[in-house]
């Protein structure tokens, strides 16, 4: 019998505007020792669906319209509140995709560790204290000593996600709920989380019921898939069957997402538009202190006509980079020329003017939008400032713009909240290109989308590439997207470039370990 | 228009945040109340010599402090003067101190602070040093030192009553456009070309209007009322000319025998509060533009 076995729920949102049906007759169910994974979108009812059952959806606006939900035999959903309580952390452990939230900031780890073990297991100081060692050990914290009495903060991301982990542990659980835990992690680090998780289910004998909107991650771990669209169960089964013969149109369309495939190399004349030579960007937090090398003796070349991706985890420097050609931070020491021109060298006015040459597209929409201005007040901004169109020519380029992005008219006058995050980022691209610039840094500009939002930003940006002309940095932690998008790769690490070749060729022959660890742990390489 | 030229409808057109505010302000009927209050009290001040129902020096000592009556509306006071004659006369007064002052300390307050914010590092150091110092400075000295050296005059008290008020609204400025710098909506209009000041203008302080609106309806009432308060202590207006301040603060002095001294400019003064709280709620939910546009 399955561990748990979730029957035609439904669950609903009763709003002012009316009733949303968020998950609609769905059922999809755990069997013991394996991991099955709830794949969709954001608004999907992914999450809203395991939360319901735990009797964690707020109500009101939240109304569980019916369904069943058996766990070892016990219906949640017709438990009390105490009852649910009572399994909830002890049967039933979750995980959470931002673990510094779930976390304690003014607790040392140790006791966030230890205060459960004492008041669930009844254990005294001392054994407490063993066993929160143990469990750290367990779930590869390398110094367990040393982790128990540190902060949260001064862990890493991933670190932290394996804390929760062992705090999920501590009631030896049946079943683990994880809610996107790897998506805030870069893509070294969530190879190792998802293997932990793996791990555990085997040797803990526990369920998992694993919450993602990217399959390429469940593929790897995954005994079972259930995807979900609009509140629906549209598809379920093996990942071998889901990705070898996938039946319905929207899983059809979510594998034709995930980024694949290589861009058909352009034979791109080597002649650089930007020379980084030496470049060094660091930040002193405080005065006195070690200054932090965010971008550290960097040389790089640009060509006229390339993409050119920029890998690296958090913390690289990529970033740093990008913004430090486009002077948006100033850098330390090195040299910058854009088209035979030495960037340090402008200031005031003549970097003013010089801007419109260079543009930035960022990763958040939903930040780099002014939530006051009209989509026509952000396109028409940069195009009155660099008098690029008289009063007259404003609304006939605003409409290009809008065009050319794939923005209909019908919005023009629209403020950003009003949009959807793809929509918010094509915005965002117009703006970017209302300076016919030469040159694009775009920041991580797919990673805050959904899988088949990001497909078409990415085709988007592709198609404009071609139509401006440009060249463009592709700032990304996310090596698959690079490699559909990039002619040539850099990889940045610790704030030094490691490694800078052709796309196919660090691709199929990278020289540095550290590239090999990155295309080792792309999600999903091994199901392809 | 109706030209071939023309590429967007009339529905899809630009414009600006302060037209589609106005356009969410209109519907908001506690707020239009409240605007329409505040219109009529300007009006009738700046009518009211002609249209004062009696001369403003016009006393009748042998009728004393009477309650209301047909040629008193509003009663008169111990020395017989007509009440009404007096609120209209205050209002003017009061009316100017509430907004010239509170304009004074709006312009320089969320300047300074935008500034401060803005620029950060030793500027903001600087600039914000100067605003605590002025924070300790006693208000109370501060006034008199003005009006010893500059001889007394109402202008003086404007610039007085603004000069301290600017200190918290350069305050709740700053920590808007510190929080707002970071956003990245500033670091693209930063990578478009715009200068510093036009980033502020444009990006920074429409988006920090908010609580600017709340303090600034708050500011009002507050310096109508240090306007009474100086007054009382002799620095500010002196009899015979009269402000709701001094009207009330005389009313409380005889609310026991004769309470429509106090009740008249204590509504008066009541009603512009509400008015202006009304007027100033709607004014930030129609600048708020997640709030619902229909």
């Amino acid at each position: 019998m399955a561990l748990l076995n979730v029957d035609n729920l439904s669950v609903s949102f009763v709003t002012r505007n009316g009733t949303n049906k968020a998950v609609d007759n769905v059922s999809f169910s755990v069997e013991e020792r394996q991991i099955t994974a709830i794949i969709g979108e954001s608004g999907s009812g992914k999450s809203v669906s395991c939360y319901a059952m735990l009797g964690l959806v707020p109500s009101p606006p939240g109304r569980i319209d019916g369904g069943t939900a058996h766990f070892q035999g016990q219906d949640l959903l017709a438990l009390s509140e105490a009852e649910l309580r009572a399994i909830r952390g002890r049967d039933i452990a979750m995980i959470f995709q931002d673990p510094m939230t779930c976390l304690n900031p003014f607790m040392k780890i140790g006791d966030q560790l230890i205060e459960p073990l004492t008041l669930h297991k009844g254990l005294a100081k001392g054994p407490a204290r063993e066993q929160a060692m143990a469990l750290l050990d367990e779930v590869g914290i390398r110094d367990p000593q040393g982790a128990m009495s540190a902060f949260p903060h001064e862990f890493s991301g991933g670190m932290r996600q394996r804390v929760m982990i062992a705090m999920a542990l501590i009631n030896e659980p049946k079943l683990l709920i994880a809610d996107e835990p790897t998506t805030a992690l870069d893509v070294t680090i969530q190879a190792q989380i998802l293997k932990l998780i793996a791990e555990l289910q085997t040797k803990r004998d526990i369920g998992v019921l694993f919450i993602s909107h990217d399959l390429a991650v469940v593929s790897d771990i995954a005994d079972q898939i259930v995807v979900m669209e609009k509140g629906k169960v549209v598809e379920s089964g093996q990942p071998k069957a889901i990705f070898d013969n996938p039946q319905h149109p929207y899983t059809q369309k979510l594998l034709a997402a995930i980024p694949s495939g290589q861009k058909a190399a352009d034979t791109v004349v080597p002649d650089p538009l930007i020379n980084i030579e030496n470049l060094r960007t660091w930040f002193t937090p405080t005065a006195g202190a070690a200054p932090v090398k965010a971008v550290d003796d960097v040389s790089l070349q640009i060509h006229r006509g390339e993409v050119l991706g920029l890998v690296g985890e958090s913390g690289s420097g990529k970033s740093t980079l990008g913004r430090s050609i486009l002077r948006l931070v100033p850098m330390t020491g090195g040299q910058i020329s854009f088209d035979g021109i030495e960037l340090s060298a402008l200031e005031g006015r003549s970097l003013k003017q010089f801007r419109h040459r260079m543009q930035m597209i960022f990763q958040d929409p939903y930040a780099s939008l002014n939530p006051r201005m009209t989509v026509y007040d952000t396109l028409a901004e940069p195009l009155l400032l660099h008098g690029l169109v008289n009063k007259a020519g404003l609304e006939q380029a605003i409409r290009e713009l809008m065009d050319n992005v794939g923005l209909a008219r019908a919005f023009v006058r629209k403020y950003p909240h009003e949009f959807s995050g793809g929509q918010r980022q094509r915005i965002a691209i117009g703006r970017a290109l209302a300076t016919r610039p030469e040159f694009i840094v775009a920041d991580e500009p797919v990673s805050a989308l959904d899988v088949t939002i990001q497909a078409q930003i990415l085709d988007l940006l592709a198609d404009l590439t071609k139509e401006y002309g440009l060249t463009m940095l592709f700032i990304s932690h996310d090596l698959a997207v690079i490699r559909q998008i990039a002619d040539r790769i850099a990889v940045m690490y610790h704030g030094k470039l490691v490694e800078e070749g052709a796309t196919a060729q660090v691709f199929e022959t990278p020289q540095q370990d550290y590239t090999r660890s990155l295309l080792d742990a792309i999600p999903g390489a091994n199901a392809a | 228009m109706n030209t071939a030229t023309q590429i967007f409808d009339d529905a899809e057109k630009g414009s600006s945040l302060w037209h589609d505010a106005w356009l969410r302000l209109r519907k908001n009927k506690l707020a239009l109340f409240g605007g329409s209050v505040l219109l009529f009290m300007v009006i009738v001040a700046l009518l009211t010599p002609w249209i004062a129902p009696y001369s403003y020096e016009a006393q009748n000592l042998d009728l004393g402090a009477s309650p209301p009556s047909a040629a008193h509306w509003l009663g008169t006071d111990i020395f017989g003067r007509d009440v009404l004659t007096q609120i209209m006369y205050g209002g003017r007064i009061s009316l100017a101190v509430g907004f010239i002052a509170t304009a004074v300390a709006l312009v320089i307050g969320v300047t300074w602070g935008a500034v401060a914010g803005y620029v950060g590092g030793r500027v903001d150091a600087v600039m914000m040093r100067l605003v605590d110092i002025l924070y300790a400075l006693p208000f109370m000295i501060f006034i008199v030192l003005l009006m010893v050296v500059f001889g007394r005059n109402i202008l003086l008290l404007f610039l007085a009553i603004g000069a301290v008020e600017w200190l918290t609204m350069a305050r709740i400025m700053r920590s808007q456009v510190q929080s707002l710098r970071q956003q990245e909506f500033v670091e693209a209009a930063v990578s478009v070309g715009l200068s510093p000041a036009a980033i502020i203008r444009k990006h920074v302080v429409p988006n920090a209007l908010g609580p600017i609106i709340v303090y600034t309806t708050l500011t009002i009432p507050s310096v109508m009322l240090l306007e009474a308060f100086l007054s009382f202590l002799g620095l500010g207006i002196q009899p015979p000319a009269t402000s709701w301040g001094l009207l009330i603060s005389y009313g409380a002095e005889t609310m026991e025998e004769y309470p429509w001294l106090l009740i008249f400019p204590g509504c008066a003064l009541t009603l512009t509060l509400f008015s202006l709280n009304f007027l100033g709620d709607g004014l930030r939910d129609a600048l708020d533009v997640r709030g619902s546009k229909d």
